[in-house]
């Protein structure tokens, strides 16, 4: 008697399956849709918590090391190393005594979020490579993190764009260490992974060295919407 | 008369071990998306390849424990049970949704919720599993199937979430049932009030239990 009646349950595994399916199909452009429509409210918020909803405009945070390392104006070094005439090391003050540039773009990760006009400030990669003198044969930069782990790379031309900030402002507040602070590398028209997090060391090198992620698949040269298969709008 | 049994045997050791397979592994899945969705947690773990990979592999290994749970005439025989609505589980719906008390509400072995719950369990675990090798094998679909997919994923997260911490409150709320399930055996009390039209046969009884108060 009691395993008489109808399969209620298959049809709900079976509704589900076909309701996956089409969110499959669809859920790109739903999720277009939803992005606009919560960073409406997120603007709105105060508590913040739309911004936990999938495409809630919100920053993910990742970290790929153990512990999210910390340092502040005492003990923060950057030091310019590699193919130069005179190499370097920074503290925070230094940094901050150099001219600073502003910047407000959207960031755009590779895993889909977007983050719209997100204000940047900070010195210009191109006016530290400048002050240390970039030797004939440099081809390249890297950067190292210390974090210890994480690294990235630029071509020296991509490098000496005037939208490739050392940023020690984001948001119109200092770096967060969560979000890579004090100092952090910010390259406004790429995939936001290109933006290291703790920036510690910056090394002018003959030829690109791929970072941390481009050792699992990301693409070195990762303009948005031109890159790892994507066709987001550009941001710079 | 016939005299009652002291108790009444709900799940054999089988089933109970299919389940407490599936709660552990639907946890990690749980805690290891929040060390990868929440920033504040995310930032707390960090280790994001590792939190990766236990994600990965504890969302893979879900569906086995159900699986090998096949094997068995108990674990099939419920599975039936909570497949198939009678008239009375419609009833029960309605009047959960008019918060009529729930022991004058009538149930089988598995009351309407917990047949709903157990369906949900098993179509968000497939479709979970297929939209997550999605995003684990990008290069098998194009840019628009793994946004879709990471669409579907994170939004049957947040309601997977929900659900299960209804299934935790519920058995918060219910020793018996958590008895139950713990150790195999319920009172002949509790499965009159509780599960009224649920035949269970114990050694010695022929079935048939004829509930005096079902109230339906």
């Amino acid at each position: 008697m009691e395993d008489k009646g109808t399969p209620v349950g298959r049809r709900v595994v079976l509704g589900m399956l076909g309701l996956g399916a089409l969110g499959v199909a669809f859920g790109s452009r739903a999720q277009d849709g939803l992005d606009s429509a919560l960073s409406q409210v997120a603007g709105k918020d105060p508590t913040g918590l739309s911004g936990l909803l999938p495409g809630g405009g919100g920053f993910r945070i990742y970290n790929v090391a153990n512990s999210v390392p910390h340092r502040d104006a005492t003990d923060y070094r950057l030091t310019v190393s590699g193919l130069v005439d005179r190499k370097a090391t920074h503290t925070l003050a230094d940094l901050r005594a150099m001219p600073q540039t502003r910047l407000v773009r959207d960031v755009q990760c590779v895993t889909g979020w977007r983050v719209p006009g997100t204000p940047f400030e900070g010195v210009r990669l191109s006016h530290l490579l400048d002050l240390a003198g970039v030797q004939d044969g440099a081809g390249a930069v890297r950067f190292t993190c210390f974090d210890g782990v994480y690294s990235e790379s630029l071509t020296l031309e991509q490098a000496r764009r005037e939208d490739v900030l050392v940023a020690l402002r984001m948001q119109d507040k200092p770096v967060s260490t969560a979000h890579g602070g004090p100092v952090r590398l910010y390259v406004a028209p790429m995939y936001f992974y290109k933006s290291a997090k703790w920036l510690s060391g910056i090394e002018v090198t003959r030829d690109v060295r791929p970072g941390y992620w481009e050792h699992y698949g990301y693409e070195v040269d990762a303009w948005v919407g031109r890159s790892n298969g994507r066709h987001d709008d550009p941001t710079s | 008369m016939t005299p009652r049994p002291e108790r009444v045997r709900r799940f054999t050791r089988g089933e109970r071990r299919v389940h407490r397979a599936t709660a552990a592994l639907m946890l990690v899945c749980l805690v290891t998306a929040a060390a990868l969705y929440l920033p504040p947690l995310a930032e707390l773990v960090g280790r994001r390849r590792l939190v990766v990979a236990v994600h990965e592999w504890s969302g893979i290994a879900l569906p086995l424990p159900a699986l090998l749970g096949l094997a068995s005439r108990a674990f099939r025989r419920d599975l039936r049970l909570l497949n198939r609505f009678a008239p009375y589980d419609r009833d029960w719906l309605r009047d959960a949704l008019r918060r009529v008390p729930r022991d004058r509400r009538a149930a089988g072995k598995f009351n309407a919720g917990q047949k709903l719950y157990a369906s949900f369990a098993a179509g968000a675990v497939l479709v979970m599993l297929g939209t997550g090798l999605l995003m684990m094998f990008p290069h098998l679909s194009g840019v628009v199937w793994r946004t879709g997919a990471t669409f579907v994923h994170d939004w049957l997260a947040l309601a997977v979430a929900a659900v299960v911490a209804g299934h935790l409150w519920m058995a918060a709320d219910d020793p018996q049932a958590r008895l139950g399930m713990r150790t195999g055996f319920v009172t002949p009390e509790w499965a009159r009030r509780r599960h009224p039209r649920w035949e269970y046969a114990e050694p010695g009884e022929t079935g048939e239990p004829g509930p005096p108060d079902t109230g339906a």
